[in-house]
């Protein structure tokens, strides 16, 4: 861990703040896109027996 | 590139078929390049002999703000293909691209209040820079809401492209804010090509790195997103057709 001296909570939280705003948005990306799959191919799959 | 092939890629089918191969480099890669910048920033630069180890604030700041504005205008470009082409898959890569163009700015304005107590002293000024990216942030959140209150996709294509139309010149603004008022707290360009002070070698070379990965990252972003807004589009099509077959 490098030395931040005074500025180390304006550093750290400025980190700590992005890394959890981007990975908020990688997980919430990759969830809706595997819901989305998901309903798609059961709706597909539902017409297809319903003919 | 023949500008044929480029509009093959309109088709919801192709475009799922080739970012089926494509997305998982992408996404490697800018999972690569982000951590090596932002770990060089971090862990392996020096602190600036005015700025202190704030300086590291940097490899966040500056990638941040530059995606916030390149968002808007991909999404400006999608936009008039809308109006042009009519594609759809255009619309919803705008569409797609929103969030992550939120989140950049967001991730800049916090990161620059952050970094501007310490060295202006206050979180926040009225400085021109900083108000055209709160405007552009409102313009984010508008364009978002508006996309969800218009049930009919095409309707909320068309109203959201003319919404991006007006914003592109808070995008503009955001950019060159700094050169258009000389006033205010925020500095100018801080990879300027124009002569005066240069930032060093050590600095500029993980910012790099780390620019480089914030792109990657939002083509990554914007690509799964697109998939997602034309598959929900396809299942949006497809219950209002069952909905009809069973009225």
């Amino acid at each position: 861990m490098p030395d931040l001296g005074k500025y180390a909570d304006a550093v750290l939280s400025a980190y700590a703040l992005s890394v959890v705003l981007i990975v908020a948005l990688i997980v919430v990306s990759v969830l809706r896109s595997n819901r989305m799959r998901t309903d798609l191919q059961t709706i597909e799959k539902k017409l297809k027996t319903d003919g | 590139m023949n500008l044929n092939t480029l509009w093959e890629y309109a088709n919801p089918k192709k475009f799922i078929q080739t970012t089926d191969r494509v997305l998982p480099w992408v996404a490697g890669l800018a999972a690569l390049t982000l951590g090596a910048g932002l770990v060089w920033g971090f862990f392996f630069t020096p602190d600036d002999y005015r700025q202190g180890s704030t300086v590291k604030i940097i490899y966040l700041h500056v990638p941040s703000a530059l995606m916030a504005i390149n968002a808007w205008l991909m999404m400006l470009i999608t936009s008039l293909v809308w109006i042009v082409r009519r594609h759809h898959v255009s619309a919803l890569a705008a569409r797609a691209a929103a969030p992550v163009g939120l989140v950049m700015t967001l991730i800049a304005l916090l990161t620059g209040a952050i970094w501007g107590q310490p060295m202006w002293g206050t979180w926040w000024a009225w400085d021109p820079r900083l108000t055209s990216f709160l405007i552009l942030f409102l313009f984010y959140l508008g364009y978002i809401a508006l996309w969800a209150a218009i049930e009919n996709d095409d309707t909320a294509a068309d109203l959201t492209s003319i919404l991006c139309l007006v914003g592109s010149v808070f995008a503009l603004l955001s950019r060159y804010a700094v050169n258009f008022w000389n006033q205010g707290l925020h500095q100018g360009a801080s990879l300027s090509v124009a002569p005066g002070e240069r930032m060093a070698m050590t600095f500029k070379l993980p910012l790099y790195v780390s620019m480089a990965g914030f792109v990657l990252l939002f083509v990554a972003l914007v690509l799964m997103r697109t998939r997602t807004e034309i598959r929900a589009r396809r299942l949006r099509v497809l219950i209002a057709r069952q909905r009809m077959e069973h009225a």
